[in-house]
């Protein structure tokens, strides 16, 4: 039993998933600075921005459908912006009561949290594009070769290497409980247990789950101490970014850059 | 007299389409040992999580008479103990006692007779010193100890042991083949160590890519050259 549903890698034959992963890497990173740098209100420069990442996502064959279930997990995170509406404004929507509190909500204030929420969604579509088009271990050669600390990356590999090691590890634990939970033929019994015992069983459980994985990062680092690792994971050389790769870069990059200068000039 | 275990027509594709067991048929009868064996990837880890409903496929299982499906599935895992390979997997609470104590907790059994299984269990196995013993500090050796006990508490009709012999020193193995042959109930077990299985299973059962293709007399399948050869096996 193994897991491999949370590996975000879509294989499809597209000219985004051809692209250089270097190139991808930076004009993400871009496109997700664009969107934080646009000034608030800008509200024709998003529609531009929203219409630039909707043409990838179909240039890339994920489809609309796909990159939007996913991009869901972006609403916690604009929960985050909520109070932004009672904050800040002198324009006043409604004014309410909560207790001994006075809420105010503000136009300025909502106009800013309709912004933050839009800027984060754009910016959760570009990242699931880049991971859906581009195997992990690729995306990690292109942050070493766009220089992204060292350190920071072989901790992202070893995540990734070893979450999947663990989870595997945890749905064999759960195995192993659900193969011992079982009824007795007696009258009377009530299978389950308490909520208090089970919970107890989840915690001890846990516990484990979380010694292993500490002991497990020792014998790793062990095994690499041993084969010669000083703090540092080498990789080949990646070939020279090819001239289309280039262009790509150059065009994309002026567009976003053209696309921020002009919310700047009109909103900033 | 109802077989403890019968199976039939059984067929299990993985999730991702790979195909693990192919229309396989066996039936064990109440007290019988019988050896599961086979090169890896034959499907035998996937045959044995069948037998207590964890895996669910095509075909019909049969535990002690009752028919598996979501009605029995409390009572035949109560019914089939299953060990794991890897007894780290089994053993998921932080004291002995707790991991020994889980099956007849969950079944809701009153104190006393939790003790008393609990106790039983341990005497079983030779471990009756590590109640209070934290399951993490132990050896392979003990932990595999501790993991039959686990499921003995339970009174279990069938045992069933995936790879029970993997990972011990030779008096460790010895201890817990001497182990094995004193416990009375039916067993299945699935293993590449031939010599225990000469030892103590009179009946053998070969898997390859998802079929059963030999099931008969120990001794007479180990002299059969042609056959373990083609299995991947080798007479011990």
């Amino acid at each position: 039993m193994h897991i491999h549903f949370l590996d975000p890698y879509q294989p499809r034959t597209s000219p985004i998933h051809a692209l250089d992963s270097r190139v991808k890497l930076v004009l993400v990173l871009a496109y997700i600075l664009t969107c934080a740098l646009t000034p608030i209100g800008a509200w024709p420069v998003y529609i531009l921005l929203l219409a630039l990442i909707f043409s990838i996502e179909l240039l890339s064959s994920l489809g609309i459908k796909f990159v939007h279930r996913r991009a869901l997990l972006a609403i916690p995170f604009m929960l985050a912006a909520f109070p932004v509406i009672f904050t800040n404004g002198q324009t006043v929507l409604f004014s309410t009561h909560i207790g001994s509190w006075q809420l105010t909500a503000y136009a300025e204030g909502l106009e800013r949290f309709i912004s933050v929420a839009l800027k984060s969604w754009l910016s959760v579509q570009a990242a699931i594009i880049l991971a859906s088009s581009t195997p992990f271990p690729e995306l990690l050669q292109a942050m070493r070769a766009i220089r992204i600390p060292r350190l920071l990356v072989s901790l992202f590999g070893l995540m990734w290497r070893y979450l999947f090691v663990l989870v595997d590890e945890a749905l064999r634990l759960m195995r192993a409980r659900q193969a011992r939970s079982g009824e007795s033929g007696k009258p009377g019994a009530r299978k389950g247990g308490s909520v208090a015992w089970r919970a107890r069983i989840a915690g001890g459980m846990a516990g484990n789950l979380f010694l292993r994985a500490f002991e497990r990062s020792d014998r790793i680092y062990m095994a690499m101490v041993a084969r010669g690792y000083d703090g540092e994971i080498r990789a080949l050389p990646m070939p020279p970014v090819s001239s289309p790769a280039w262009l790509a870069l150059g065009g994309g990059g002026s567009l976003l850059l053209l696309l921020l200068l002009f919310g700047i000039l009109f909103w900033g | 007299m109802h077989h403890s275990i019968e199976v039939q027509n059984l067929s299990f594709s993985y999730p991702d389409g790979h195909t693990a067991l192919r229309d396989v048929s066996l039936s064990i009868a109440p007290g019988e040992k019988v050896a599961l064996v086979g090169p890896n990837g034959a499907g035998k880890s996937t045959l044995v999580l069948h037998l207590n409903g964890i895996l669910t496929g095509q075909g019909q299982v049969k535990v002690c008479g009752m028919e598996l499906d979501e009605k029995t599935v409390g009572r035949i895992r109560a019914a089939v103990g299953l060990v794991f390979q890897n007894p780290d997997d089994q053993l998921f609470s932080p004291t002995v006692f707790d991991d020994v104590a889980f099956g007849p907790l969950y079944q809701g059994l009153d104190a006393a007779d939790v003790q008393r299984r609990v106790d039983s269990a341990l005497a079983a196995v030779r471990m009756t010193d590590y109640t209070r013993r934290i399951s993490h500090h132990l050896s392979t050796g003990e932990k595999k100890r501790i993991a039959i006990a686990t499921v003995l508490s339970m009174e279990p009709e069938v045992l069933v042991l995936d790879e029970p012999t993997a990972g011990l020193d030779p008096r460790a193995r010895r201890a817990f083949i001497n182990l094995l042959r004193d416990l009375p109930m039916t067993m299945l077990v699935s293993s590449h160590d031939l010599a225990m299985v000469r030892e103590l299973l009179p009946r053998m059962v070969v898997m390859d890519e998802g079929r059963i293709v030999a099931d008969g007399e120990t001794k007479e399948l180990l002299e059969d050259q042609a056959l373990l050869e083609a299995h991947g096996l080798e007479k011990p």
